[in-house]
């Protein structure tokens, strides 16, 4: 499944590369989005899935699995999930300033 | 710190006290307070003569920064005492003659400070045993230099003139830094003398020619050598004090002085003696040929400085065979080194008495044009005597001091030639005609230089200044005392062999002589009918000939192109540089978000990839992974669909809840992968995020198709699809090794203590809040941080005010 897995993760990097690169600013947010999907599920994945039971000690299984890395991705949802409302927030603001959401035409003189 | 470390930094000192002094006694000349420094220095060091004639050296210690091996130590030797008398003498001269050179309504206390501080740099120079103290009053001088010659900084030209000998001696000042490191890495000393203590080993060390070219380049862009000549004649934009002080006497002679100080470490060799014979000949030829062509009196000085600092140069490249020999009796080998010294302390006083002259017509006449000048003969008849003395010296002629060193040139050119190593035999036959065309050249300009300028007819029509009348007796003293050493030094040439050459001989070349010895110089004046002296007359009469037929080459377009062909080279190097510079940055700086994104996405890409196919690193294997249950199949192409969907999605409604589908879909694979904490919380953020989606989006246009080129698509998708790639096979490869390490995991550890030692049973939340809890309070922050920044976003407007 890991491999599966982590062929999911390269789909997901490739489509908020391609979403990043991209003139709209809401396509770039949506890209930040997809990228850290694919980091948490990647983390998730690299070590190992499907070993044991959920990291619970009242379970009492022989096995549980890592818990050492769902408290990063835990800790990297919720980071991500600020970066990603301040950038809408960003992106919001530009717009009432500046009308528009296209780079292109964010990007300002040649000389600046 | 002894006596002579305080005389060295004296100037500096000085220079404090300097604007205090300007500042409170207006009427009085600065100059006059200043003049005090470089005379009771000239008289202290005058002291150490008796000590320096005898052999003897004096050596005085003071720490710097022992841990790194540089250390203040002055050292005084003949070499080091005759720089310091140029430096003296010669400075105490030019304050007196800038004293009535420079009005008082003249800025003179930047210009008392900036000379002060040039003087104790160059005092520094000479007496540093420490390259790396050398290297630091090196620098000095260079700055020092540059602030003087844009002295009167509203002038085009001062600028340009100070910037263009900064950034090449700069240059090469760096690079001598960089051959004195690799001196370091060969002895291990940073002190000139215990580097010569080991020089036996040096010639076949693998550094030896690095170092000797690096230190080379800080010598030859230094004292103006071909081709980094092309400073000097710009320097000249600087007041003339300044021009014979630093631009004839004493900088200019500070890579003279490298060279002959660096001379028992490298001398000896083919290819010290190759690079600097040739380079100095060179320089004689092409400044002797260039001064010619110059129409400005300072200018035909500049490059005729140039020239004779080529030919001193050539001379110490000639005279380090002496090195190779180790035979100080033999005067066919050491020659060349009295020839330098001599001319050396020639070319001081009468280079230094020209300029002053030069400076004095252009006060009294208010131009320094050739074209312009004439019949100042009767004018200016003390001026024009003192101007005589020097050109005639600067020509070579008897009685006068250039003639005598100009013979010992053509002697050691001569001796040159009958070396027998170094395969001398081939191209050494060119030594003496490139040195005999040189000299022609030299009489030409000096005799072009005294004709055009004092003789002839009086043009008061072409003149800025009325009533031209010999110059006030303050300006004429400083180089009638040059002149008259001109003559003196000519006259009676042996009172300086004993007192100052021998011991400079015996500085440049240690080790030559047996211990116990000293040089026996003895300059003759008149030494019979020897080829040398047919050489002078051939000199003599072809100059005199080419001088009078000058009416026809003049129409020549040789004549009227006074530009050096080097300084175009220079200026189109350096707007060459500043404008490709323009268009590089201009082509990788876009300002586009994009262009920057797919800079960085390409690099990794290439650099990863590079790497993996440098150390073989792929690996694919099926063992440790864990079987694949049915339902994910349908879970992951769920979530595949709708991810690839996003791009092509035209709508802004449909792209948030797509999105938020696949955000919905994680967190099932979450709960699939038995972390129920890491579900609820994305769940939750999910649920946010797409409430926050839809109150955002609300306000924002909606997504249209974007109009994309082909091409421009082509690229995208080849970089996305690369970097997916590359992650997936670098995160397999990672995966499939890491089974092969007998890593436990740290985990371990949290699920035996989390209930022992914290307490808990949930240990994510453990972790959280007990083991790690240091991240979740920066998180915590981070998320305070973030409201915090949405809040100012959305209250603050700064109406009116520009953004930054």
């Amino acid at each position: 499944m890991e491999i599966l897995m982590l062929i999911v993760v390269g789909i997901l990097f490739s489509v908020s590369v391609y979403l990043l690169l991209s003139r709209r600013i809401l396509r770039v947010i949506l890209g930040t989005i997809l990228l850290s999907h694919g980091v948490h599920l990647l983390m998730m994945t690299m070590t190992g899935l499907g070993r044991g039971a959920a990291p619970l000690l009242h379970l009492e299984n022989d096995t549980l699995t890592d818990p050492l890395p769902q408290a990063l991705v835990l800790t990297a949802i919720v980071i991500s999930f600020g970066v990603t409302a301040f950038l809408l927030v960003l992106a919001y603001r530009t717009y009432k300033e500046y009308q528009t959401d296209d780079l292109e035409e964010l990007k300002g003189d040649a000389d600046e | 710190m002894s006596v002579l470390h305080w005389a060295t930094l004296m100037p500096f000192l000085a220079a404090i006290f300097v604007p205090f002094l300007y500042k409170h006694f207006r009427k009085i000349h600065t100059g006059w307070f200043v003049l005090v420094v470089p005379f009771m220095l000239f008289v202290y060091f005058l002291s150490f003569l008796p000590i320096t004639t005898t052999g003897k050296v004096v050596m005085e210690q003071a720490r710097w920064v022992p841990s790194l091996g540089i250390d203040f130590n002055l050292y005084l030797d003949g070499m080091s005492l005759l720089f310091t008398f140029l430096i003296t003498g010669i400075g105490t001269l030019v304050i007196l003659y800038s004293i009535f050179y420079l009005s008082t309504k003249e800025k003179l206390n930047n210009f008392y400070v900036y000379i002060l501080l040039f003087m104790g740099a160059m005092l520094g120079v000479v007496l540093s045993d420490n390259l790396i103290v050398l290297y630091v009053f090196w620098e000095i001088t260079s700055v020092s230099s540059a602030l003087l010659i844009s002295y009167w900084y509203q002038r085009e030209e001062s600028i340009y003139g100070a910037q263009k000998s900064m950034y090449i001696t700069v240059f090469g000042g760096l690079s001598m830094l960089g051959g004195f490191s690799l001196l370091y890495l060969m002895t291990g000393t940073f002190s000139i003398r215990e580097m010569i203590s080991t020089t036996d080993m040096l010639g076949s060390h693998v550094l030896f020619l690095p170092a000797m070219f690096l230190v080379l380049l800080g010598g030859f862009t230094k004292s103006a050598q071909f081709p980094f000549h092309i400073w000097l004649p710009g320097a000249m934009a600087a007041p003339t004090p300044v021009s014979a002080y630093l631009h004839s006497a004493t900088m200019v002679k500070a890579g003279i002085y490298l060279v002959a100080r660096m001379t028992p470490i490298f001398g000896g060799t083919a290819a010290w003696f190759w690079t600097i014979t040739i380079v100095g000949i060179i320089t004689l030829l092409w400044g002797s040929v260039s001064a010619v062509r110059q129409k400005d009196l300072k200018s035909i000085l500049a490059y005729s400085t140039i020239s004779q600092l080529g030919m001193i140069m050539s001379l110490l490249g000639i005279g380090s065979v002496a090195y190779y020999f180790k035979d100080g009796d033999n005067a066919l080998y050491t020659t060349a080194i009295l020839a330098a010294i001599f001319h050396l302390i020639n070319h001081a006083t009468f280079k230094g008495s020209l300029f002053m002259t030069a400076g004095i017509i252009d006060h009294e006449t208010g131009t320094r044009d050739i074209r312009k000048l004439g019949g100042l003969m009767t004018l200016m008849p003390m001026t024009t005597t003192i101007s005589f003395v020097g050109l005639a010296a600067m020509a070579g002629l008897p009685p006068f001091n250039g003639f005598l060193s100009k013979e010992l040139f053509f002697t050691a050119m001569l001796n040159a030639t009958t070396y027998g190593i170094f395969s001398i035999e081939t191209w050494g036959v060119l030594f003496p005609i490139l040195a005999w065309i040189a000299s022609i050249f030299t009489f030409l300009y000096c005799t072009i230089l005294f004709v055009k300028t004092f003789t002839g007819k009086f043009q008061p029509e072409k003149l800025p200044i009325k009533h031209v009348h010999e110059a006030p007796i303050g300006l004429l003293i400083s180089p009638a005392i040059l002149g008259i050493l001109v003559v003196v030094f000519g006259l009676f040439p042996n009172i300086l062999s004993y007192s100052l050459i021998e011991p400079t001989m015996a500085a440049i070349l240690p080790g030559v002589l047996e211990s116990g010895q000293q040089f026996d110089v003895h300059i003759s004046h008149w030494h019979g009918f020897t080829f040398e002296l047919w050489m002078t007359m051939g000199v003599v009469v072809i100059g005199t000939s080419l001088f009078l037929t000058m009416k026809k080459w003049s129409q020549y377009a040789f004549y009227e192109k006074e530009q050096d062909v080097f300084n175009r080279v220079y200026d189109y190097g350096y707007d060459g540089l500043i404008k490709n510079s323009q268009v590089i940055t201009k082509m990788q700086m876009t300002g586009r978000l994009r262009d920057y994104f797919l800079y960085m996405c390409t690099f990794i890409v290439l650099l990863i990839s590079y790497t993996f196919v440098r150390y073989d690193a792929f690996a694919i294997r099926m063992d440790g992974v864990s079987p694949i249950e049915p339902y994910m199949w349908i879970l992951v192409s769920l979530l595949v669909l709708s991810v690839i969907t996003i791009p092509f999605i035209n709508h802004r409604m449909t792209a948030i809840i797509v999105t938020g589908a696949v955000g919905f879909l994680v967190s099932l694979m979450f709960t699939i992968f038995r972390a129920p904490d890491l579900a609820l919380t994305q769940l939750l953020v999910e649920t946010v995020s797409v409430v926050l989606f839809m109150l955002v989006f609300y306000y924002l246009p909606d997504l249209r198709k974007e109009k994309m080129t082909t091409s421009f698509k082509l690229t995208n998708l080849i970089i996305s699809i690369a970097v997916g790639m590359m992650v997936t096979i670098v995160s397999i490869s990672v995966f499939v090794f890491s089974q092969d390490t007998n890593f436990t995991s740290i985990s371990e550890y949290f699920i035996e203590n989390s209930k022992v030692l914290a307490g808990g049973y949930n240990v994510v939340n453990v972790i959280l809040v007990d083991f790690r809890g240091f991240d979740t309070m920066l998180e915590i922050l981070v998320l305070g941080t973030v409201a915090l920044g949405i809040v100012s976003l959305i209250k603050f407007k700064v109406k009116g005010s520009e953004d930054v």
